[in-house]
């Protein structure tokens, strides 16, 4: 049962496994385990960007293909969502359709982004993504009359879902039972969910094509798979995915901006995790967005005392300050792409195949 | 028998085929012509063709060490961005060291400043080319997806550093007396520095083509755009010339840096990366490894931004890459494609 769950896609490794449901069972009782309005926004952070670096992770690790549009997938999800609540009030059929059409509209165009230039070379569609994504999130921030420009959107969701809702009385374990955390379990389980069809996904026969158009395209294309095909297959998918992300965080927010959905930033996050968690694995997606949302949240108040213990040191205090995180994160990027290119989930395979 | 000299055969091309190859040279003065009947008023035309040729040439001098470093070792580097930011930076400082000299009204003391800056942002991005083809991009050849996310990590790290040597704000700094105001042309107002980048861009592309095409660096160069196998072979170290093409690449991005920043006379850590969306375009125009495509693409992009920033400033950015969709549509691997014997 749980086997076919995972899509028999095992972690196949105990500390991995341990590792894996510290996540899964912090994250389904976050709003006990962790009282307070911060952790339980870091939990649904975390939740939603398992979804988006997975749906990203469908792309870099398992099909090789490079985009730095996939912050322009998220985007269009959540503003799909957000201008539908905004435009036809709060309604779960305009909240429902609302993501439908975000989804749809971010299928058409990676659909033609992808016809478009997976066709000549797979180089071309790093560049060419990287150009239209920065050219949407312009044209987003000037288009103020429809999107709010660069101050976003504010909207109200259905009432059961605000705090303002009373599910119970009383106290349950010294929690409130409303409508944030009824909001909160909206997300963790529609992001499960989501999770679980991508695992279904990438260890589908499609999944494996992927694998080998990734490893070598000519071989694949001579058995006789269309690689354009299988290529654009995947954008589509995961463009999607990330959409469908992307409305999740505008339900969870409230709010949906520039800054939070399509800024360069975002994009270069994902990044992060994915590698750092391990590409061509699904499960380096959980660990990478735990520990780099953890490390978002929490390390730079770590570094911040680091600076402060250093402040006689003139170069290392400002090389420790909090807000040059990155580049320390940027470090550790470069060399897990040398060293470990199947980041933290690789290693622990590795290990335990080797005992 | 001996008199019969095996003579080389050359394939001669047809005129037709010739005539196409050369067809995208009239593309620039084409959307000028366009230019000039969409906007209407010749004086404003002229300002802002010359405005567009101006930021063309930057956007080349930019461009042109990606384009050639892809196109000799197959190598995209996502970090090069880092190269015009630090190259700006550096030329500030050097800038705001010799304030006397910008300040003062002498011409000559005005381009001495000017050139002492460039030179030590040339040097400066050079020696950090020389360093991040070493540290970052040696290990990696040959496989693009690392390429990609390396330099990636690499342009991080010295956005990152940026910010640690020169502090988190933005610089200003204004141009020297000699290259402020502008000259006036019967009713158009052309400013004198966009006049200065326009000379430097062009002597440029025609020192980087007398070198490509009568030198014997330039020869092994585009002999190892086309088969870098067989240069090798033939007893040439092509990864300490690929160094070389490397690091010109990076100084001439310095140098882009600098003519940018005085331009906009403000600089911050991500201009790099915001130029490098214009970057990349032009690269894809022109053709990945052509030189001469991405002279012409830059000036297509220069030209067509300014109209457009004129007529339409909202779509802006979106014609870039409408111009960049149509050119694929017609020649779906850039405007002169580069021909690889592999």
């Amino acid at each position: 049962m749980l086997t076919r769950l995972l899509s028999g896609d095992t972690p196949r490794s105990s500390l991995l496994t341990v590792l894996l449901l510290i996540v899964l069972v912090s994250l389904a009782f976050a709003p006990f385990l962790f009282p307070g309005t911060k952790s339980l926004e870091t939990a649904a952070r975390i939740c939603i960007f398992i979804v988006l670096v997975a749906s990203y992770d469908l792309l870099l690790g398992y099909a090789g293909i490079v985009s730095f549009a996939h912050t322009m997938f998220f985007g269009i999800g959540a503003y799909g969502t957000s201008l539908a609540l905004s435009a036809t009030g709060a309604s779960y059929w305009s909240l429902l359709w609302g993501t439908a059409a975000g989804a749809v509209v971010a299928a058409v165009f990676a659909l033609a982004i992808g016809l478009f230039s997976l066709r000549v070379k797979a180089i071309f569609f790093a560049m060419v993504t990287l150009a239209v994504a920065s050219a949407f999130a312009v044209l987003v921030s000037q288009m103020s009359w429809l999107t709010g420009g660069e101050d976003g959107l504010n909207y109200k969701i259905p009432r059961e879902l605000t705090p303002a809702f009373k599910l119970v009385k009383d106290k349950v374990f010294d929690v409130r039972i409303n409508g944030k955390l009824l909001a909160y379990y909206l997300v963790f389980f529609a992001s499960a969910i989501l999770f679980l069809v991508m695992l279904r996904i990438v260890n589908s026969p499609f999944g494996r094509t992927l694998k080998a158009v990734r490893d070598n395209a000519f071989r694949a294309e001579a058995i006789g798979y269309r690689v354009v095909w299988y290529r654009t297959a995947a954008t589509v998918l995961s463009a999607v995915m990330a959409a469908l992300a992307g409305s999740l965080l505008a339900i969870w927010l409230r709010y949906t901006g520039p800054a939070t959905t399509l800024s360069m930033e975002i994009m270069i996050d994902i990044l992060l995790m994915v590698v750092i968690g391990g590409m061509g694995t699904l499960y380096g997606a959980v660990l990478g967005a735990t520990l780099f949302i953890l490390a978002q949240t929490y390390l730079q108040n770590l570094m911040g005392v680091a600076a402060e213990a250093t402040e006689a040191v003139p170069l290392l205090s400002s090389l420790v300050a909090p807000e040059r995180w990155l580049l320390w994160l940027g470090v550790l990027f470069v060399l897990s792409v040398y060293f470990f290119p199947a980041g933290i989930v690789g290693r622990l395979r590795e290990g335990a195949r080797g005992r | 028998m001996s008199e019969q000299a095996i003579k080389p055969r050359i394939e001669k091309i047809p005129l037709s085929e010739q005539v196409f190859r050369k067809l995208p040279i009239f593309l620039v003065p084409l959307l000028a012509l366009a230019g000039l009947i969409a906007i209407g008023n010749p004086a404003s035309w002229l300002t802002l063709t010359v405005a567009g040729l101006a930021m063309g040439m930057m956007v080349f001098i930019m461009a042109s060490g990606l384009t050639v470093v892809f196109g000799l070792m197959d190598v995209i580097n996502f970090g090069h961005g880092a190269f015009v930011t630090v190259g700006a930076f550096v030329g500030f400082t050097v800038l705001a060291w010799v304030a006397g000299w910008t300040a003062s009204p002498s011409v000559l003391l005005n381009l001495a400043a000017v050139l002492v800056a460039i030179l030590a942002a040339m040097l400066v991005t050079g020696l950090l080319g020389y360093a991040f083809e070493r540290v970052i991009v040696m290990p990696v050849y040959g496989d693009h997806l690392k390429q990609i996310l390396v330099t990636m990590g690499g342009l991080i790290v010295a956005q990152q550093m940026i910010h640690v040597v020169w502090g988190p704000d933005e610089m200003h700094l204004s141009r020297p007396e000699a290259l402020q105001g502008s000259v006036v042309l019967g009713e158009a107002a052309i400013e004198k520095y966009r006049l200065v980048a326009v000379g430097i861009g062009l002597a440029l592309f025609l020192a980087m083509r007398h070198v490509l095409k009568k030198t014997k660096i330039g020869l092994l160069v585009r002999a190892g755009v086309e088969n870098g196998e067989m240069v090798e072979a033939l007893g040439y170290r092509i990864r300490r010339l690929f160094l070389l093409v490397f690091m010109t690449g990076s100084a001439l991005a310095g140098l882009g840096g600098v003519m940018w920043g005085l331009y906009q006379e403000t600089i911050t850590a991500h201009m790099g990366s915001d130029i490098m969306v214009l970057v990349f375009i032009v690269v894809i125009i022109g053709g990945l490894g052509s030189v001469e495509g991405c002279f012409i693409g830059a000036l297509l992009v220069g030209l067509l931004a300014n109209y457009t920033a004129f007529l339409a400033p909202k779509v802006a950015l979106i014609s870039t890459i409408a111009l960049m969709v149509a050119i694929l549509m017609w020649r779906p691997q850039g405007l002169y494609p580069v021909v690889k014997a592999k």
